[in-house]
């Protein structure tokens, strides 16, 4: 009897691929491979007009929405089910300014998993003194209960983090977003390289922030888990 | 295509409603007696099933047979459920996988007990139309996990019923509003039925309706209200009755019979409540009468931390919609319970804007249903409903985590994949575990079932099993793998952890012939000896009770009356029953007013006992 274990491809937990890499979908008539941008049949650009995407989302979603057709034979239902998810999964990431700006990252790096993720976290370089305090005052906080300085500090240290997680959020889709749409070919990596370290930085303070919140009993946003 | 109705399987009611296509409007079917609600109530008799009002009438007589709230057993397992067994009448059955009950000297699992009352609503459907009904969009709570939704689909096809689609209760709610241009931009829709609650924020415009959140508790109703109101009542009957029941040697807790008297008068109570400030609740006990008064603020008191309860999800929600309350437009209230004052009023509180109830909460979600019905048989273009996961699924990986595959709150239809390979040389069998829920550990959230996918045998870490995940359009999860590196198709095989297995289902289709329902005839016939025990029974105590309060010659009257229905009862004749039952009501009708007065004297002042209690 083989020991039935889960086997991981990429060595470091089961690979995610995400609904990034659509399935050979159908749109229309002729078979397509089309990126998110494409679906919408908007440029690779990050500046999007929200109203307008959700317009033709809207449009979309009626076009190619299983309720429409119900009458259809089997397998054309589920052509119209894969389209539908993909149209789905391409309005939730492109309206996310965020998401978005993950999801460009990745298309152009050409990847189809998370392998060599960008956003793996990553310290702030600017921040790694405070970043040891709170991972001992985390640990700390493990051991035993928390006094009332101690949550005290610790709710602090969040604020700050929070606060920081939102400049960082900012940034990333105000003026990197802007410089991307903005840069020739020649100036494109290093504006992707600027995104890959903003994302990092990101994810980073997102699980600190997560650890602090439960340190604090309080709800978190399962920064944790792989979304 | 063919018809396809709208069905609102309730904890406590259940409705069939469809679109009329003179008037593009939805409606109810009601019952041949022009009744809409199907009370959710199944009886086990050995005469066979008998489902709503005549099941819901002897739930005090029978309660070991008679199954209520069974929507709350939906897709669940012993474990979950436990707790609520102790207060529940019938048996619940100890073991692993879906939870089942021992009733009418058989087993049978909820999905069996659902698929009568959806029976008896085919039925309905198809009396009223004059031809078979075999398509029905059916209404599940918004936050049901897969198990809960394809117990309810089992449900469907045990009673013969192609569930073309299962769609959200709060979501159905929203198009029977936005069918009526109730509503436009975004709307709250608080749903809190008789056993479960739901909160959805959606988006409406152009005549999408886009859910942008939902959450919720499907384990949270009015059930709860009535248990916490009935267990302090039965407190406070130990209080004042402590002498007869230790004369009598009674625990009235351990009297099931009892009990769900004590559940019905609560329930009774609560609903009276919404309306008044005040009402008394008297219960005719063997040996006395439990009598008092309650106030709404009483009531208030017990049912406030449910009530708190319905909060959290309802923010979260809010916070999940990338929402604040100040955003909400309009907030819709949908379900019974919504009828409690103290509901409405927390519900203002908290979204800062007074709620709609314009269309009858017991009815909105049918009416929808029929709407969305009628969308999928292609009657209306112009409404499209995208609605959404309320749970993440997951996969369980080593060490237990969950890998969040699918985020809550997802538009539906949704796919997502994921590459597996093996660790074994050799190694033939690959076993996903697939989860639902919000927690890190894969043993906190709800498992839904085991995938075994069989591939040929290859060193380890060379096949490369790609595993595509589908949740379509009715929340229902698909999974299918094909191995990549050999170009053969894994063959899957699924293991529900609280379901129902293809063969189950096969075999609990053939058995509903062999149980079939009631004919009308026996049903009629069930039904007066029913009526007949109801009569017996109070006559049977009030002869007790107040022997000394009338003449010896009403007294011989009353025993002569009941001795005759003795004998009718165990008849076959139903008009002979009927006809002895109408002469005890009468010959005792006397006597229980009399009684009644004596019981209320004083505390009622001059109005008469008949009056308060709404008849005999």
């Amino acid at each position: 009897m083989w020991h039935l274990v889960l086997g991981l491809i990429s060595g470091l937990g089961i690979e995610w691929t995400g609904p990034f890499d659509g399935p050979v979908v159908f749109l229309g008539r002729r078979a397509l491979r089309k990126n998110f941008f494409e679906v919408f049949g908007l440029p690779r650009k990050l500046a999007i007009d929200l109203a307008e995407l959700q317009r033709r989302f809207y449009a979309l979603a009626r076009e190619h929405h299983p309720d429409f057709h119900q009458s259809a034979p089997p397998e054309e239902r589920v052509r119209v089910e894969q389209t539908s998810a993909l149209v789905n999964a391409a309005y939730r990431t492109l309206r996310d300014p965020v998401a978005r700006v993950d999801y460009l990252v990745r298309l152009e790096e050409g990847r189809e998993t998370r392998e060599g993720d960008p956003s793996k976290p990553m310290a702030p370089p600017a921040l790694l003194q405070e970043m040891f305090e709170i991972q001992e005052a985390l640990a700390e906080a493990k051991t035993g209960d928390l006094d009332e300085a101690a949550r005290a500090t610790l709710a602090q240290q969040r604020a700050t983090l929070c606060a920081r997680l939102a400049d960082e959020e900012a940034r990333l889709t105000g003026p990197l977003s802007v410089r991307w749409d903005n840069a020739s070919p020649a100036e494109r990596p290093t504006a992707l390289a600027a995104f890959k370290q903003a994302l990092a930085t990101r994810a980073y303070l997102r699980t600190v922030i997560d650890d602090l919140a439960e340190a604090l009993g309080e709800e978190t946003s399962g920064a944790h888990r792989r979304h | 295509m063919a018809r396809i109705v709208g069905i609102d399987l309730g904890t406590t009611n259940s409705l069939v409603a469809y679109v009329d296509e003179a008037t593009r409007l939805p409606r109810i079917i009601p019952d041949a007696e022009g009744r809409p609600l199907l009370p959710s109530v199944v009886a086990f008799t050995p005469d066979g099933i008998v489902v709503g009002d005549a099941a819901r009438r002897q739930l005090a007589r029978r309660p070991a047979d008679t199954v209520y709230s069974v929507k709350r057993l939906m897709g669940r397992g012993f474990e979950d459920v436990k707790d609520e067994a102790r207060y529940l009448p019938f048996r619940i059955l100890p073991g692993e996988g879906l939870v089942k009950l021992a009733v009418g000297g058989r087993e049978v699992t909820p999905p069996e007990v659902s698929a009568a009352i959806l029976k008896a609503l085919k039925e309905r459907a198809e009396r009223h139309f004059g031809e078979p009904v075999e398509k029905a969009v059916v209404t599940v709570p918004a936050y049901f996990n897969d198990a809960q939704r394809q117990a309810t689909k089992d449900a469907g096809r045990i009673a013969g019923l192609d569930v073309v689609r299962i769609v959200n209760e709060p979501t159905a709610a929203s198009l029977a509003y936005g069918l009526h241009r109730l509503s436009q931009g975004i709307i709250a829709v608080y749903d809190l039925g008789g056993g479960t609650f739901d909160v959805s924020i959606l988006r409406v415009k152009d005549g999408v309706f886009e859910v942008l959140a939902t959450n919720g508790d499907t384990h949270l109703g009015g059930d709860d209200f009535d248990r916490v109101l009935a267990l302090w009542l039965l407190e406070d009957i130990a209080v004042r009755h402590h002498a007869e029941l230790d004369r009598d040697c009674v625990d009235l807790a351990r009297d099931p019979e009892a009990m769900q008297e004590l559940r019905l008068a609560a329930e009774a109570a609560k609903i009276r409540l919404s309306a008044e400030e005040r009402t008394t609740l008297t219960i005719p006990f063997a040996g006395f009468t439990y009598r008092r008064e309650i106030t709404r603020a009483e009531l208030e008191r017990l049912v406030e931390p449910l009530v708190a309860r319905t909060l959290g999800p309802a923010r979260r929600a809010l916070a999940d919609a990338g929402m604040t309350a100040a955003d909400i437009d309009q907030v819709v209230l949908v379900g019974g319970s919504t009828r409690v004052p103290l509901v409405r009023r927390r519900v203002q509180e908290l979204f800062g804007t007074p709620p709609h109830s314009q269309l009858n909460p017991d009815e909105v979600v049918a009416l929808g249903a029929a709407v969305q019905a009628h969308i999928l048989a292609g009657g209306i273009t112009d409404m499209l409903l995208l609605d959404v996961t309320p749970l993440s699924l997951g996969i369980e990986s080593l060490g237990g985590i969950v890998n969040v595959l699918i985020p809550r709150n997802t538009t539906i239809p949704t796919s997502a994949r994921e590459m597996f390979t093996t660790s074994v040389d050799g190694q033939t069998l690959v076993d996903l575990h697939v989860v639902q829920g919000e927690r890190e550990l894969a043993k906190d959230c709800r498992s839904l079932g085991r995938f075994e996918l069989r591939i040929e045998p290859m060193p380890a870490g060379m096949p490369k099993i790609e595993v595509t995940c589908l949740i379509d359009a009715n929340g229902i999860l698909q999974v299918t793998a094909k191995e990549q590196r050999s170009g053969k198709a894994a063959s899957i095989e699924v293991k529900p952890t609280y379901g129902l297995g293809e063969a189950d289902v096969a075999r609990m289709i053939e058995e509903s012939f062999t149980y079939a329902e009631a004919d009308v005839e026996t049903r009629m016939l069930i039904e007066a000896r029913n009526e007949a025990d109801t009569v017996l029974v109070h006559a049977g105590r009030a002869l007790t009770q107040g022997a000394q309060l009338v003449s010896s010659d009403e007294r011989t009257a009353i025993e002569t009356a009941v001795a005759a229905l003795r004998a009718a009862r165990d008849s076959d004749d139903r008009d002979r029953i009927h006809e002895a039952t109408t002469a005890v009501n009468r010959a005792t009708e006397h006597l229980a007013e009399v009684l009644m007065d004596a019981a209320l004297k004083g505390a009622l002042g001059s109005r008469r006992a008949t009056e308060i209690l709404g008849g005999p």
